[in-house]
């Protein structure tokens, strides 16, 4: 290894050949085209020999496109060479693909911190498009009568919006920071698969190019939900929809799937279940959802793409089948899934809290507990999404009150996290203002949920504006702005320099007032009869929607500012971090900065969690700052 | 990194009874408020017996979470007034680790409000199931649901039309319903799943196809309301809305009177007056 420094670089058009993000893309190109002239080939004769469907409708050549082409992108990244080598005889190897500079971010690579930074750089970029389908959203709707857009161009910036942030954001957290931190944070070297690790960050780049493609297809009708039967109904965009969420599925299972084994066997010597890091504990129970309800996504995408493709009839009434079968099975996977985006936040608040409140956390049992209740209790509450549906109607009373039980261990955390305030000495950085940011949004956007919860009042708000404000308050309230303290906490960890502090306030307090000025209003218009997912909307609503559009320009520009502060900061300014700017007791902050390759010379023996403040003054790992060193 | 100073565990100012003095006030003020001004000023409003039920639910909600927001903001505003780490040098907290009887305290307070509140909701729901869809096999039926005037309302891209079983099975494009009586609504759709939402009389029920998603409401008086879609059906679901009309029994009596002579033409084309209908397979994937 240390004969990387003395090696001659080849040159720019050498170095470009190989397995990288380049080859992929070339590869994933040519894999789509494959795919759609079998497609074309295998309907065609169909067609002819079976004499159904319609020549027109070659969803199969979209359907197989997309799939060589994600196997040729795959293969292009390399993913192939070591299933291949080890089929040759090859050892197993556990690392490799550990290389010096920046290329390693673009390919495939065992490093989790390197991982860690790419699902920061590709989220982010997603996270963009999909803030710019909002703005687009909200041009359209400055005026109830006058359209911008075509209403299907309109509905497909609505689903592509919604789509995207769920697909996408559901690594948000675990994506970035856990794959960063967890093997930190737990004393390991790397995470249990680091191959698999990698494959969870480039599947999730290939489904957000994917579902960006659905323009060119036409776009999809259905929203993020998809629901039949509009969703056979739709042209060859709703494929992409298909395989983008499928994509977005196997990811998020295979990403659940490493956190698991990696917090569960690889812990250092010491750190006992009740000395896990609270973030540790977070990325568990969102790691355990992720696991188990990924699978009932995929399926589900599954019997759609066949009913689309080989003209079964799971959910076609004609044939048999039923639109409840595909509302049950998706709410199965997403409810779960609205608390994989939550459960992250709750996380990160309670990481962040004991080190800027400068006080242990408050009840860590309890907020254990609070997690882990969240994680089970969601299984059982998904049809209080079809409240309205006619469905199991008699059952309603028991979702009602399965749903308002998770109130319950949501309490724990707010609890847990506002009791860790009481008599401390908070200190109002950054990170801390998005941490308790937090606690507002999450109490607006969780009160909100009990009145969606309850059947009576579901009435008047489901479908409407209500639940959109409701679900942008616990999600964007609750998710992205633990996002950004996630950010602004750890960036001088991951890359070893610091943010603009005057800049991260100035974002953080448009962002704030702009949030709640874009969605405050939108519970107004959602009980005013604002239906979601219109073109249209009633006259008499044309302030609030002004007032909401205008609003959520601002938003918007908040992120130009952090956009602006990141780059600027990590490129030009390059101001070094002091390797723990925050006094923070957490291992990861006794390493250096950006921590080097193996983490570890030795591997740390804990003695206590990282809570201590104010205990009498002892390290919480020995040996406390073990960095790999010298060279790497 | 030095171990920072530490502060004792000043047992200091009782801050927990100034705060819990402060929020029982507080709540004490604002709930009544909420309850009586905010309440009954949320929608729907009061033109159908549904639409009361809603509006009375919403107000025990907004009621509700009144004491439950005033805690948490006060809280929140304590903590920084008090609790902010004043000068450079820093400082630790007193090391808090939890309080078995808080928590207990908490866990009580917390399960007893979401027992009430969804002891409350099934309440609501069991006198006429409050305006939602419940299916082919309505269970919350109000009193004299025998009784009811059924209506069906047919989804289809992209509009609703409306069937009188009573009256020959007769279809019309606009909903008029009598004054001051029970109906029941049946909820079905010809394509894609729509949502049947009538603003004012707080009914939304979605439209499935081959399902009848049976909704009681009881009109009061003479009233003219929104009806939209309130479920994505595709193209054109934002202009899939229409104005509907409570009328007085004399006026629904000619009124239907009226429809079946001028609409007695087209009877003989449409299909028998079914509760449910399948879509037509020749339209998928179209
Ligand atoms: C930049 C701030 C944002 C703005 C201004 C915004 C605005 C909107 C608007 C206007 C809609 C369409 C409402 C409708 O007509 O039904 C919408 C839908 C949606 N948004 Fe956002 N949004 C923002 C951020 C987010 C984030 C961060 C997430 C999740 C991580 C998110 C998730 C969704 C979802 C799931 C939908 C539903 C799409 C559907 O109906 O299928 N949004 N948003
Ligand atoms: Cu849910
Ligand atoms: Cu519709």
């Amino acid at each position: 290894m240390s004969a990387v420094a003395v090696e001659v670089r080849p040159p720019l058009w050498r170095r470009l050949i190989g397995f990288n993000a380049l080859t992929a893309v070339v590869f994933g190109i040519g894999g789509y085209y494959l795919g759609w002239f079998i497609g074309h080939h295998i309907n065609g004769a169909s067609v002819a020999y079976l004499g159904v469907g319609g020549i027109d409708q070659n969803d199969l050549s979209v359907f197989l496109g997309y799939f060589l082409g994600v196997a040729g992108f795959l293969i292009g990244m390399g993913f192939g060479v070591y299933p291949w080598a080890r089929l040759r005889g090859y050892p197993p190897s556990l690392r490799e693909k550990e290389q010096q500079g920046v290329g390693r971010y673009f390919g495939l690579c065992t490093d989790h911190k390197v991982v860690g930074i790419q699902y920061l750089c590709g989220i982010g970029l997603f996270f963009f498009i999909g803030g710019l389908n909002a703005m687009l959203i909200r041009v359209e709707l400055l005026s109830p009568a006058r359209q911008v857009f075509p209403a299907g161009q309109y509905l497909t910036l609505v689903g592509m919006h919604g789509t995207m942030m769920m697909g996408i954001m559901s690594s948000a957290i675990l994506g970035p920071f856990a794959n960063y931190f967890v093997p930190l944070m737990i004393g390991a070297r790397r995470m249990a698969f680091p191959r698999i690790e990698s494959l969870t960050f480039w599947l999730l780049m290939a489904g957000g190019a994917i579902l960006t493609t659905t323009i060119f297809f036409g776009g999809f009708p259905t929203g993020w939900t998809g629901y039949q039967p509009l969703n056979d109904q739709a042209n060859t965009g709703m494929d992409s929809y298909i395989v983008f969420f499928a994509l977005v599925g196997i990811s998020m299972c295979l990403l659940g799937l490493n956190m698991i084994a990696t917090i569960v066997t690889m812990r250092a010597p010491g750190l006992t279940w009740s000395r896990l890091p609270i973030f540790c504990w977070g990325v568990l129970s969102t790691a355990v959802l992720q696991l188990l309800a990924a699978p009932v996504l995929i399926a589900v995408l599954g019997m759609a793409m066949l009913d689309r493709t080989a003209q079964t009839t799971f959910f076609i009434p004609s044939g048999g089948g039923s639109p409840y079968l595909y509302q049950n099975l998706f709410w199965v996977f997403g409810h779960p899934e609205v608390y994989i985006l939550a459960l992250p936040g709750f996380a990160i608040v309670l990481e962040l809290l004991p080190v800027f409140a400068r006080k242990p956390l408050w009840g860590y049992r309890l907020a254990v507990a609070g997690m882990l209740g969240v994680t089970l209790l969601s299984w059982l509450v998904w049809q209080h999404h079809l409240f309205m549906s006619g469905i199991n109607s008699n059952l309603r009373p028991f979702y009602m009150l399965s749903t308002e039980l998770i109130s319950i261990p949501t309490g724990f955390t707010f609890l847990c996290g506002l009791m860790t305030l009481w008599r401390g000495q908070i200190r109002f950085t950054v990170p801390m203002l998005f941490c308790l940011a937090w606690f507002f949004n999450f109490l607006i956007g969780g009160l909100s949920g009990v009145f969606l919860s309850d059947v009576p009042s579901d009435v008047t708000t489901h479908g409407s504006f209500f639940s959109m404000a409701h679900f942008h308050y616990t999600i964007m309230g609750g998710l992205v702005f633990t996002f950004f303290a996630a950010i602004y906490y750890w960036i001088p960890k991951m890359t070893g320099f610091q943010l603009n502090e005057r800049l991260g306030k100035i974002h953080f307090w448009v962002m704030f007032i702009a949030f709640n000025s874009t969605f405050a209003p939108l519970f107004a218009a959602g009980f005013l009869g604002q239906a979601r997912r219109d073109v249209t909307y009633p006259a008499h609503l044309q302030f609030i929607n002004d007032w909401v559009s205008i609003s959520a320009f601002v938003l918007g520009a908040s992120m130009l500012v952090f956009l602006y502060n990141f780059v600027h900061s990590l490129l030009f300014a390059r101001i070094k971090a002091p390797v723990n700017p925050w006094s923070s007791l957490s291992i990861e902050w006794q390493l250096p900065s950006p921590v080097p390759v193996h983490n570890f010379d030795q591997i740390p023996v804990f003695t206590s969690d990282p809570y201590g403040y104010g205990e009498p003054s002892r390290p919480s790992a020995l040996p406390a700052a073990s960095p790999a060193g010298g060279s790497s | 990194m030095a171990p920072p100073a530490v502060t004792p565990a000043s047992p200091s100012v009782a801050h927990g009874k100034r705060f819990l003095i402060a929020w029982i006030v507080l709540s004490a003020i604002a709930t009544p408020l909420v309850a009586i001004f905010l309440g009954p000023a949320i929608p729907p409003g009061n033109d159908s017996v549904q639409a009361s039920e809603q509006v009375f639910s919403n107000t025990v909600m907004v009621s509700i979470s009144t004491p439950v927001c005033v805690f948490v903001l006060l809280f929140l505003l304590y903590v920084f007034a008090s609790f902010r780490s004043r000068g450079s040098a820093l400082v630790d907290g007193p090391p808090i680790r939890g309080d078995a009887r808080i928590q207990l305290i908490w866990m009580v307070v917390t399960s007893a409000t979401v027992l009430f509140l969804a002891g409350f909701g099934t309440y609501e729901l069991l006198k006429s199931g409050s305006g939602g869809g419940q299916g082919p096999n309505a269970a919350f039926q109000p009193a004299g649901y025998k009784r009811a005037l059924d209506v069906q309302v047919i989804g289809q891209q992209w509009e609703f039309t409306y069937r009188y079983p009573t009256y020959g099975g007769v279809e019309v494009p606009h909903l008029v319903l009598p004054a001051d009586t029970l109906i029941r609504l049946h909820v079905t759709s010809l394509d894609a799943i729509h949502s049947f939402w009538a603003y004012q009389l707080g009914v939304k029920a979605d439209a499935n196809p081959g399902v009848d998603n049976i909704v009681y409401v009881e009109t009061k008086g003479p009233l003219q309301f929104d009806i939209h879609c309130a479920e994505l059906c595709g193209l054109w679901h934002g202009y899939m809305f229409d104005t509907g009309h409570v009328v007085g029994a004399s006026t629904f009596a000619a009124w239907i009177k009226r429809q079946q002579s001028y609409f007695e033409p087209v009877m003989r084309y449409l299909p028998p007056y079914a509760t449910n209908y399948l879509p037509d397979p020749s339209r998928r994937a179209g």
